[in-house]
């Protein structure tokens, strides 16, 4: 087990390497400079030797390979460098924004785990009866639901339904406050963004869940624990869920290392100040420090992620065994 | 005779500049509340207005800084109106107009309690004009006119012109030459990029970076009275939608920078009477600009025809009602005295009053340039408003004319990497500036030797020998028509650039809010010390 963790780990390392390189030259690729799009921008004139100036600050003036060791060093010594933009460190900005986009992720996973895995389960079992039919157009609904329109539509719903209410229009609070500062305030913020990222996640996890459950049903262990008469309620909980909640086990791990750095459209309709939305500025703003950096951690949270479900299908399914 | 015709001139300018500003009919300002407002983009780079270039650094901290000289925000929409801030009096030029010799304010302290005097004044200005090795100075070349700052002593700051010019004065009202103590200057004169220090009127809370940023009132502002907040907090939201629901259900008061029609329209619709709106012509132009580094469009013949195809008068108010655009004009900002009449506009190609002549007129020059079924590829950039939608009406009116256009839309790095590399036929961009300061606005349309922003790949010394004149004619009628003369050479004569429908400007407003005018740019008028909070009941 431990040896299993260790040599995972290690992995980590040329993952890291591949990705470094990867999006290094990608950056680069993009036409553009960020000292154009620093000073230009905003439609007016500039001084050109500001330009120049502004290569020289950001070190876009070294070689390449220069600029590409740099980069690497920084990520083993885990100094990840300067923003380009805001000139902040590159940890600052990350960490800044990481509490919100965290929370929306786990707010989303428990909305998903208890919404998917339930429904999922019922539709399974009571397939194609009219149960199953409106679970599966649930599920149907929310795969096919774009993110932003949920959004936009999950605010104006809110705003409509107060204002008819009370009189007054109520949108959730738009600037981020620490739930320990005010529970009620972070929560009303982060409830609308959950529920409409968590609505996505649990379709495809319900109809994961549903399909998987329909699998292991048909499991001839499953007959035989019908055959010698346990009870349906133990052979569903102990023997099918358990052993179907491996692949909806692998869905939710990286549908939540996807979230961490992925929601893009949530984080820009809702106004929240995350990951999402720093990956978006960092790419428009070329910002090829920032985006590293945000590359690398998304490559992180993913390999532990990985990590962790692997490490779930010993405690799920007791046949299997890290060597 | 020119320096006193100038500075009498200059002198009626300065009048009008200090005289109290025309009863609005509003009520008497109340103090107190916090004013929250949406600024419209995401974080700004640094936080040093010196060297950064968006107008959300101004939106965000403007109203910690003081500047020399303002746009007088009583009356922002007066082109020739300026107002000392730390001066006491606009003063004449002498020289022959190349000396600028300002009085600064005694009564004024920095937010650590340090006092500002003019060598404070003189060593931010320095650093603007003449940046130090190793520091960026975005507006630079805007005053290269200038020959020396200095501060003789603790109320004199003297700027020394290498030639007298009218478009220094409206230069030094630039909203993003604020002053910083000359202590820190001399120290580190990269500490502004994070950090706050201003003689505003209000001071530095808190800044969440890319959420939020806060100030309180500065109960030392010399401007006595003044602000009337007890704070504000400015939320960054680059989405609209974010802006206008959160006008609509009060988590915020206002914007500053302008919401396209529909958006208005929908904030009318919800609020009624608890919302106002003002407008105000912007002093941001649609350009189109033709590559005359490729064939055919280094053919005076189809760059004209393109020109001509295009139905100015008719197409402004019909776009007027689904893009911020609305105002027919040239290569000036419509609101300046130095801009085309109707009447002069309409005798350039791309304003004829009949457009069926126009058209025909365009057919025969391609006809005659061998151009009859001429494809050309328009390259724009990825934003709405109102980018998007000029382009796509450009693609309808060369249509008109048997010309194909298809529009390709890049984000806005690799469009700009796209216009300085040449790598395109036509594109549509924008002259957008601060201050109305004509010459200095219309430097945009100067060949790309002479000004790098220039796009169009070309060279044509006789309208850069007329810019020349123009910047150092001194005499308003002679400046004017000097400035119809570059302008009609660019326009109607050489046909190398294409100004389109002038940006419009729609501010909402909640009700309560009271104080704040208006102005030609989204970069001006931008320090809260106007705006008061109607905090009663009916409020």
């Amino acid at each position: 087990m431990y040896q299993y963790v260790a040599k995972r780990v290690l992995l980590v390392i040329p993952t890291l390497i591949g990705a470094a390189a990867l999006v290094f030259i990608l950056m680069r690729l993009i036409p553009g400079d960020i000292c154009v799009v620093r000073l230009g921008s905003g439609g007016g004139s500039f001084d050109p030797r500001a330009v120049t100036q502004c290569h020289q600050d950001l070190g876009l003036d070294r070689p390449l390979i220069v600029q590409f060791l740099d980069f690497l060093w920084g990520i083993f010594t885990f100094n990840y460098g300067i923003s380009m933009w805001s000139g902040k460190p590159v940890s600052m900005e990350i960490l800044t924004r990481l509490p919100i986009s965290l929370e929306i992720a786990l707010l989303a996973t428990a909305i998903a785990i208890l919404i998917a895995v339930p429904l999922g389960t019922i539709s399974a079992l009571k397939q194609n009866t009219w149960l199953d039919v409106v679970v599966r157009t649930l599920a149907i609904g929310g795969i096919a639901t774009p993110s932003f329109w949920l959004g936009i539509i999950s605010i104006l719903f809110v705003l409509d339904l107060t204002n008819a209410i009370t009189g007054t229009p109520w949108m959730p609070p738009i600037d981020y406050v620490p739930i320990w500062q005010d529970p009620i305030r972070n929560l009303s913020m982060a409830f609308l963004p959950a529920i409409t990222v968590g609505y996505r996640y649990a379709a495809v996890s319900m109809r994961m869940t549903r399909s998987a459950m329909l699998e292991v049903l048909r499991e001839d262990y499953i007959r035989t624990a019908r055959a010698k008469g346990l009870i349906e309620k133990l052979v569903i909980n102990r023997h099918a869920l358990k052993n179907a909640l491996l692949p909806v086990v692998t869905v939710i791990g990286i549908e939540f290392a996807f979230l961490i750095g992925g929601l893009v459209v949530t984080e820009q309709v809702f106004n929240l100040n995350g990951i999402g939305r720093l990956f978006v500025q960092a790419v428009q703003n070329q910002d090829y420090t920032l985006t590293q950096a945000l590359v690398m951690l998304t490559v992180v949270i993913f390999v532990f992620s990985n990590l962790i479900v692997h490490l779930c299908y010993a405690w799920l399914d007791p046949r299997i065994r890290f060597a | 005779m020119r320096s006193v015709l100038f500075a009498a001139w200059l002198g009626a300018v300065m009048v009008a500049g200090q005289a109290t500003a025309a009863n609005t009919g509003e009520a008497t300002p109340q103090r107190g509340g916090t004013l929250t407002y949406m600024i419209p983009a995401d974080a700004p780079p640094s936080l040093d207005l010196h060297r950064e270039a968006t107008f959300a650094l101004v939106h965000a901290i403007a109203p910690f800084y003081s500047v020399l000289m303002r746009v007088d925000p009583e009356n922002p929409s007066d082109t020739t109106q300026f107002v000392c801030d730390l001066c006491t009096l606009i003063p004449k030029p002498t020289d022959d107009g190349k000396t600028y010799t300002f009085k600064i304010r005694t009564d004024v302290k920095f937010h650590d309690g340090s006092s500002l005097t003019a060598a404070d004044v003189a060593a931010s200005w320095h650093e603007i004009i003449f940046p130090r090795q190793g520091v960026l100075s975005a507006r630079a070349n805007w005053y290269s006119v200038v020959d020396s700052v200095d501060a003789p002593d603790a109320t004199t700051v003297v700027f020394k012109l290498k030639f007298a010019t009218t478009s220094f004065l409206p230069s030094l009202a630039d909203p993003y030459a604020t002053i910083y103590p000359k202590a820190i200057l001399d120290k580190d004169p990269h500490w502004f990029e994070q950090h706050v220090m201003g003689s505003g009127p209000f001071k530095f809370v808190a800044y969440d970076i890319g959420q939020d940023i806060k100030g309180e009132r500065n109960p030392d502002y010399y401007h006595k009275g003044k602000p009337y907040l007890d704070g504000f907090v400015g939320i960054f939201a680059a989405k609209q939608v974010v802006r206008v629901e959160a006008i609509h259900s009060g988590r915020a008061a206002m914007e500053f920078r302008g919401l396209p029609p529909s958006a208005i329209n929908d904030l009318k619709r919800e609020l009624g009477d608890k919302v106002k709106v003002q407008t105000s012509d912007w002093n941001c132009g649609s350009l189109i600009t033709p590559n005359e580094r490729r064939k055919p469009f280094d053919d005076v013949r189809v760059r004209k025809a393109l020109l001509l195809a295009v139905d100015q008068w008719n197409g402004a108010p019909a776009l007027s009602k689904i893009a911020n655009i609305h105002t027919v004009g040239g290569i000036v900002f419509p609101g300046s005295p130095l801009a085309a009449t109707k009447e002069e506009l309409q005798k350039m190609a791309g304003f004829w009053p009949d457009i069926e002549r126009s058209r025909a007129e365009a057919r025969r020059l391609l006809k005659e340039a061998g151009q009859e079924n001429l494809h050309l590829e328009l390259l724009n950039r990825n934003v709405d408003q109102p980018y998007k939608y000029v382009g796509t009406w450009m693609v309808d009116q060369w249509s008109k004319i048997g010309v194909t256009a298809t529009q390709k839309v890049e984000p806005t790095g690799p469009w700009f990497q796209s216009m300085r590399s040449g790598d395109f036929d036509v594109v549509v961009e924008a002259n957008c500036n601060s201050v109305v300061n004509p010459v200095l606005d219309t430097q945009k349309y100067l060949p790309h030797d002479v000004f790098v922003e220039n796009y169009g790949g070309y060279s044509d010394p006789e309208e850069v020998d007329i810019y020349n004149k123009m910047l150092r004619e001194t005499d308003f009628a002679k400046q004017r028509a000097l400035m119809r003369q570059y302008e009609t050479r660019i326009i109607d004569i050489e046909a190398r650039e294409f100004p389109m429908i002038w940006w419009y400007r729609q501010i909402p407003e909640r009700s309560y809010v009271h104080g704040w005018k208006i102005g030609p740019s989204h970069y001006i008028n931008q320090d809260l010390s106007n705006i008061w909070l109607d905090q009663s009941p009916n409020g």
